[in-house]
């Protein structure tokens, strides 16, 4: 079983698209939006819903204001300033609680108790290109990374249920936690970057992760006519820094339309479809 | 006043507006790049380095004369960052949030706290803007520490324009703290509309003022302008969809000093966001 990740380091460089053309031209992958902080997949594959369970993730402190004694130690302990001090009193505030337990454990009057996070959901669903994998944090969350593990685990157990082959992952922006999350142990990446300073900036940072992880990593150009030069200069950097230029997708209005129509560019007549075929048959070899 | 730039969607134009607001405004102000996974406002600038500091995190170093191998301090990580089999403890560094909690918990006092290089802020300046980048080194998985440290610079002028990472969980939320009005920056397609609403929901929960700005407006619908409409979530700006700065912006070109009009529109931002936060303070 192979696992193909998308990603791209800089955001809104198309993974989402990609990867939705991607799943419908692999036919029978499972898909997994490891995008949980901000997920799009679902506009496009439409996925019905067939399992839906609440993720749990870590600790959060909560001071019962009977029992504390405003000494203030908390508030001392705490490297997050997540102890806020208000009129008659603490208390915690959930969105820099990191849930490491120092006040909970230090407290010296066992004021404060400290209870298990939902930190969002996730659900499998059918999908008219195959089963997908998908999740929701909640709103200003923690514990990206461990949603995005739990994400990728169950399209593995998918994968292994239904002899599919292939497992086809939207990944998150960035070089952090989520991301890391999202490519470790995968067989192949693919990064999508544009022809921009930053898109080019972002990519070596991703192909530096990349080759830190150890993972092959593929690169395609999207919107490349923006600007050609640069598209060759990312070109030559990516393959110089080992990863294999598996084709350019030219600038197309079109793909707001598809989006809009939730449909993959591919099951459109926008041109841009044709550049991401010829991608897609590269990918294939690759794998 | 401290104004974020914030988007759920990656890509609709945060860097493109910080850059371009800071340089249109005409006064000294402090810019942030809290994108520290891929920071990018300092290619759109042309800046010279002033200077550079490594930031650290603490984690802990367990002196393995003293340690008996009790395990107390794997057993208080919530984090799985130390691991015990009955002898010295293992160190994760990645997984280490550096609450300090195993050196305190440690019965034998065998643990203290050393440096661990997580990246560096780089600063830098070009006329009235002082940017402060931060990055952090590739491999490390942690953003939020670095946000934190980064946003100790903004005690040092009156006006501050924080560049956030993408999405709307943890490194954004510590970009938003302490901010006083935050800007969102989406695109009208369905993918920008699904996340301007997720962002909306992010900054209603943290009880921040707010607008939004409309990027590239013609590329898709207009389910964003009639959303925001419903929810009277009022639109400070909107830029036109236009070729011109989709090229200059893959040069690394401001706007506001390479294509004609857009100083004006930018520098038209500030006020409109001091008239908001006045009305929302009321």
């Amino acid at each position: 079983m192979k696992e193909l990740v998308v990603i791209s380091g800089k955001g809104g460089t198309g993974k989402t698209s990609i990867t939705a053309s991607i799943a419908v031209l692999a036919g029978k992958a499972v898909i997994a939006d490891c995008d949980v902080d901000a997920a799009d997949l679902h506009l496009i594959l439409e996925p019905q819903v067939q399992q839906h369970e609440q993720f749990f993730s870590g600790k959060l402190a909560r001071i019962d204001s009977a029992r504390c004694t405003s000494c203030g130690l908390c508030a001392e302990y705490c490297r997050f300033t997540a102890i806020v001090s208000e009129a008659g009193g603490y208390r915690v505030d959930p969105n820099n609680c990191e849930g490491c337990g120092v006040c909970v454990r230090f407290c010296p009057v066992q004021a404060i108790a400290f209870e298990e996070r939902h930190c969002g959901e996730w659900m499998i669903s059918d999908t008219r290109c195959g089963g997908m994998v998908h999740a929701k944090l909640g709103v200003a969350a923690e514990n990206s990374g461990k949603l995005v593990s739990m994400v990728r685990r169950n399209a593995q157990q998918i994968a292994e249920q239904t002899g599919a082959s292939l497992i086809i992952v939207d990944g998150p922006p960035g070089i952090g936690c989520p991301v890391i999350a999202s490519v470790t142990g995968a067989s192949r990446v693919l990064i999508v970057t544009e022809p921009t300073v930053s898109g080019a900036h972002d990519m070596q940072r991703v192909l530096k992760l990349t080759r830190h992880f150890d993972i092959p990593a593929l690169v395609c150009i999207n919107k490349w006519d923006l600007n050609p030069q640069l598209t060759e200069e990312i070109e030559a950097t990516a393959e110089s820094a080992g990863a294999t230029v598996v084709g350019r997708v030219r600038y197309d209005a079109l793909v707001s339309q598809a989006q809009i129509e939730h449909k993959a560019v591919v099951e459109t007549s926008a041109e841009s479809a044709e550049d991401i075929r010829n991608i897609w048959k590269r990918i294939e070899n690759e794998l | 006043m401290k104004i974020a730039i914030a988007s759920g969607k990656g890509g609709t134009g945060k860097t493109t507006l910080s850059v371009n607001m800071a340089l249109a405004i005409g006064r000294p102000l402090t810019l942030l790049d809290c994108d520290v996974e891929e920071p990018n406002s300092r290619l759109f600038l042309e800046t010279q380095q002033l200077s550079e500091e490594v930031v650290n995190t603490l984690i802990p170093e367990i002196d393995g004369s003293i340690c008996n191998g009790c395990g107390e301090c794997a057993r208080f990580c919530q984090f799985n960052a130390i691991v015990s089999f009955g002898t010295k403890p293992l160190v994760f560094a990645e997984m280490c949030h550096g609450c300090g909690g195993c050196a305190k918990v440690c019965p034998q006092q065998a643990i203290k706290e050393v440096k661990n290089r997580i990246g560096a802020i780089t600063t830098y300046k070009t006329g009235d803007v002082t940017l402060h980048q931060g990055c952090i080194d590739v491999g490390v998985s942690m953003a939020p520490p670095m946000i934190r440290e980064l946003k100790k610079k903004m005690s040092e002028s009156e006006l501050v324009i924080l560049d956030a990472p993408p999405g709307t969980t943890c490194p954004v939320v510590a970009t938003l703290s302490e901010v006083d009005y935050v800007l969102l920056i989406t695109e009208p397609t369905p993918f920008g509309l699904n996340d301007l609403i997720l962002a909306v929901a992010m900054v209603r929960e943290l009880g921040l003022p707010f607008g939004v700005v409309i990027n590239r407006v013609g590329v898709g619908d207009d389910r964003v302008h009639r959303y925001c409409a419903e929810e009277k979530i009022p639109v400070l700006l909107e830029i036109a969809n236009d070729r011109a700065v989709a090229e200059a912006y893959s040069r690394g070109e401001s706007l506001v000093d390479n294509v004609p009009g857009y100083r004006e529109i930018f520098a038209g931002v500030l006020p409109r966001i001091e008239e908001e936060y006045k009305r929302w303070k009321q």
